[in-house]
């Protein structure tokens, strides 16, 4: 540890202001609303610069987190946005939705014996300082070296393949199938925790460097991965589509109306802002009391959209306990804040409808925790007898996805597991010559930062096929934006 | 954004309208459907593919103005942009050599079964061709179904043209008549719902095409889900082609009429402000 390090362990973690719960659990606006510059400084004065920067093996893509620390202390904001870019395309984005208490602040030096770091609020503050301030720089791309790469999907993992190969002189193509490009970022993660303005800005960032973007286009339907290439002339092409296909319970009741996918409710509401209807032509049934079922993010974030529509009540049902709970602390946290009403223990056996075939009520039964099984997590097991019903009008099924097999399953020779997952090396190289895969539809549902992680490494890989040669980013500074 | 070749309103409500869409013009067949934004604060909906021209780099859809959403698409004009056109989407029309082949039509679906009839002429089949309207004025594309079948018949409700009456009520019929070997029925979801039936106790392998609500149209959200045979399946992508004998009917129409509320309320919105735009500009 440094010397006089005592004393900068002294220095409390520093909160980022947040909007009211009662406030903001009725609009769309971001929650917390960001670090002051001097608020910023104080935080990185914390930092120990540990020689050997456990943070850093933490963080999926590797981020030079002391370094952009140390740069935010010296006042440097823009240098620290900049630094962490020579390793992450998408600070802005990463900085509010990684789960940084199990990666970079997980494993922060200062969390064994207090409060680590505040890496991914330093993390935005340098990114949107940048951006505020219209300091975003275009940096030095390498000479055009006339290969051309297809990009499938504009998630997270699309847009740092495609941020990553158009920099070392690629002609870089994105296609999506939906109108606005963004993927999770924009269908999935509401504006209150990831605004959509954000997104935008990174996608023009990419178009600015000369990255090409088809919207509307469903490869596998209008175009093969085989016409791609043999056709269009593409050398490579990246699937990174998502996972996409939602699950369902199986339970009695499940198609009555009213009963929502937690994709199908998210899109509605963030893509096609049902939440302004009838400016906008979507409608989204608003429900007075609304159940959700699950634990995980896309839970929480169904809930509290919920709230925000205007529930009175607002559950999430979860069979296990809070403990269990595959969302991040901090989601829970903030739904609990909110008010939304947390029903653990209770498993879901059925929809009850209404004569017009509307949910109007969910029964369910109590469980408690049994013996742990193969992985550790206590089963949970119901209690006899004890049914219940929850009366709801509307209910959110939000247990996860399925690979979607509408491009896997016209891609002949390209090899899948038995979830129908696309098998990969490490490096995202696929069994077909010449098509990489990264993200959720490699390795089913997880976070941002592990599908931008996979996009490095594939582009990398690319790269690496096409050329022979190692990539090297280019970081000089040409011009700003 | 695609541009809009032509729109014109064949009959009261029903439009046709040919946009100019290269790529889909090469991939699509009978059967399968687009997805279409008329503008940016649009909905997405689904539209079957009624026809396509691979040389001229269009395809034409049929639909019938029945809320905002096709009430924007009926008030573009040629030139204009459609915010978005996705597809093709759902699996194509399983064309084969069945022996007859009896296509009935109401609605949009007239249109929507033109080029199903087309594709099973082509295969072999001898092609029955049954259309409904309300009455004679409401029936559209009857040329082109005329010379595309060997049997060609009109049912209107008030008995202006043709059979009085309606595609289920001739089924029975034809039926009768002779050995048909498989029904293909495409109009709103009660004529499809009433004509399936009409055909279940015959043993006549009768499909339908579901028109169900989505959003992406590829698998995505699950909004279309239908229960086919007890087994819930995706219209998007498990269809839109099913069995009509096996479609949970009743749930299909109640999560069709899931918005019926909002939709009038959107109406009634963009209507009024219409209006009042109107008045303004005339009275400045």
């Amino acid at each position: 540890m440094a010397e006089g390090s005592q004393e900068k362990v002294k220095v409390p973690r520093q909160r980022m202001p947040e909007q009211h719960p009662l406030v903001r659990a009725r609009n769309f606006n971001e929650v917390p609303t960001g670090y002051s510059p001097e608020t910023a400084q104080l935080e990185a004065s914390r930092c120990l610069q540990c020689k050997k920067p456990s943070c850093m093996e933490g963080c999926p893509v590797g981020v030079k987190i002391p370094e952009f620390i140390k740069l935010i202390r010296e006042g440097d904001f823009v240098g620290a946005a900049r630094k962490i870019k020579e390793t992450n395309a998408l600070p802005a984005v990463c900085g509010r939705v990684c789960p940084q208490e199990v990666q970079c602040e997980g494993s922060c030096i200062l969390s064994k014996k207090g409060e680590p770091v505040a890496i991914g609020h330093l993390e935005r503050f340098c990114a949107d300082f940048e951006r505020s301030t219209h300091q975003v720089c275009v940096p030095a791309k390498a000479a055009l070296n006339g290969k051309k790469v297809a990009v499938v999907g504009s998630g997270p993992a699309g847009l740092t393949v495609a941020g990553d190969l158009i920099l070392l002189g690629y002609h870089v193509t994105i296609f999506e199938a939906l109108h606005k490009p963004g993927g999770v970022l924009v269908y999935g993660i509401p504006e209150f925790r990831l605004p959509k303005d954000i997104v935008e800005a990174e996608v023009r960032y990419l178009q600015s460097l000369g990255v090409e973007l088809q919207l509307n286009m469903v490869i596998g339907a209008i175009r093969s991965i085989k016409e791609l290439m043999e056709k269009d002339g593409y050398d490579a092409v990246f699937i990174g589509v998502g996972a996409g296909t939602p699950q369902f319970l199986s339970i009695p009741g499940e198609n009555l109306c009213g009963v929502y996918s937690a994709n199908e409710y998210l899109t509605r509401a963030n893509l096609l802002k049902s939440y302004q209807f009838p400016r906008y032509d979507t409608p989204l049934a608003k429900g007075r009391s609304v159940a959700v079922i699950g634990g995980g993010n896309v839970a929480m974030d169904s809930v509290r959209t919920a709230l925000r529509l205007g529930a009175d009540n607002a559950f999430i049902v979860y069979r296990r306990s809070i403990d269990e709970m595959p969302a991040r602390r901090e989601e829970i946290h903030h739904a609990q804040q909110e008010g939304v009403q947390f029903k653990i223990l209770t498993n879901p056996e059925e929809v009850i409808g209404d004569e017009r075939g509307w949910a109007k009520a969910l029964k369910c039964i109590k469980m408690e925790l049994g013996e742990p099984d193969a992985k550790g997590r206590r089963k949970p097991v119901p209690v006899r007898g004890s049914w219940f019903d929850i009366p709801v009008d509307l209910v959110i099924v939000a247990i996860g996805t399925n690979a979607n097999p509408l491009l896997t399953a016209n891609v002949p020779d390209l090899k899948l597991n038995e979830r129908g997952y696309i098998q990969t090396d490490e490096h995202g190289r696929t069994s077909v010559p010449r098509v990489y895969a990264g993200g959720d539809i490699v390795t089913g549902s997880a976070t941002v930062i592990q599908a931008m992680g996979a996009g490095r490494r594939a582009a990398n890989a690319i790269h690496k096929d096409l050329t022979g040669e190692d990539a090297e980013l280019p970081d000089v500074c040409s011009a700003t934006m | 954004m695609n541009k809009v070749v032509e729109r014109t309103e064949l009959v009261p409500n029903v439009h046709k309208m040919v946009i100019e869409a290269p790529l889909l013009a090469k991939k699509a067949r009978p059967g399968q459907f687009l997805i279409v934004m008329a503008d940016e604060k649009g909905e997405r909906i689904p539209i079957s593919i009624g026809d396509w021209d691979e040389e001229a780099g269009t395809v034409t859809i049929f639909f019938l103005e029945a809320g905002v959403s096709t009430m924007k698409l009926a008030q573009k004009k040629a030139g204009d942009d459609l915010f978005a056109v996705v597809g093709p989407l759902g699996h194509p029309a399983k064309i084969a050599r069945y022996g007859t082949v009896l296509l009935g039509g109401g609605c949009y679906g007239i249109g929507g079964i033109t080029s199903i009839a087309k594709a099973m002429k082509a295969a072999g089949n001898k092609v029955i061709v049954v259309i409904e309207a309300r009455s004679k004025y409401l029936l559209y594309n009857k040329e082109v179904l005329r010379n595309i079948a060997d049997e060609y018949l009109e049912t209107t409700s008030d008995g202006s043209s043709g059979v009085r009456g309606k595609v289920q009520d001739v089924v029975q019929f034809i039926t009768n008549q002779q050995k048909v070997d498989l029904a293909y029925f495409i109009g709103c979801t009660f004529m499809m719902m009433n004509c399936s039936n009409a055909t279940k106790g015959r043993h006549l392998k009768t499909m339908v095409s579901l028109n169900a609500l989505m959003l992406d149209g590829t698998g995505m959200c699950g909004v279309c889900r239908v229960s086919v045979g007890g087994h819930t399946k995706f219209a998007c992508v498990d269809g839109p082609e099913f069995d009509g004998h096996q479609v949970d009917w009743l749930q299909m129409i109640q999560r069709k009429s899931m918005y019926l509320q909002e939709e009038m309320l959107a109406y009634q919105y963009h209507t009024c402000r219409a209006l009042a735009k109107r008045a303004q500009e005339e009275g400045g």
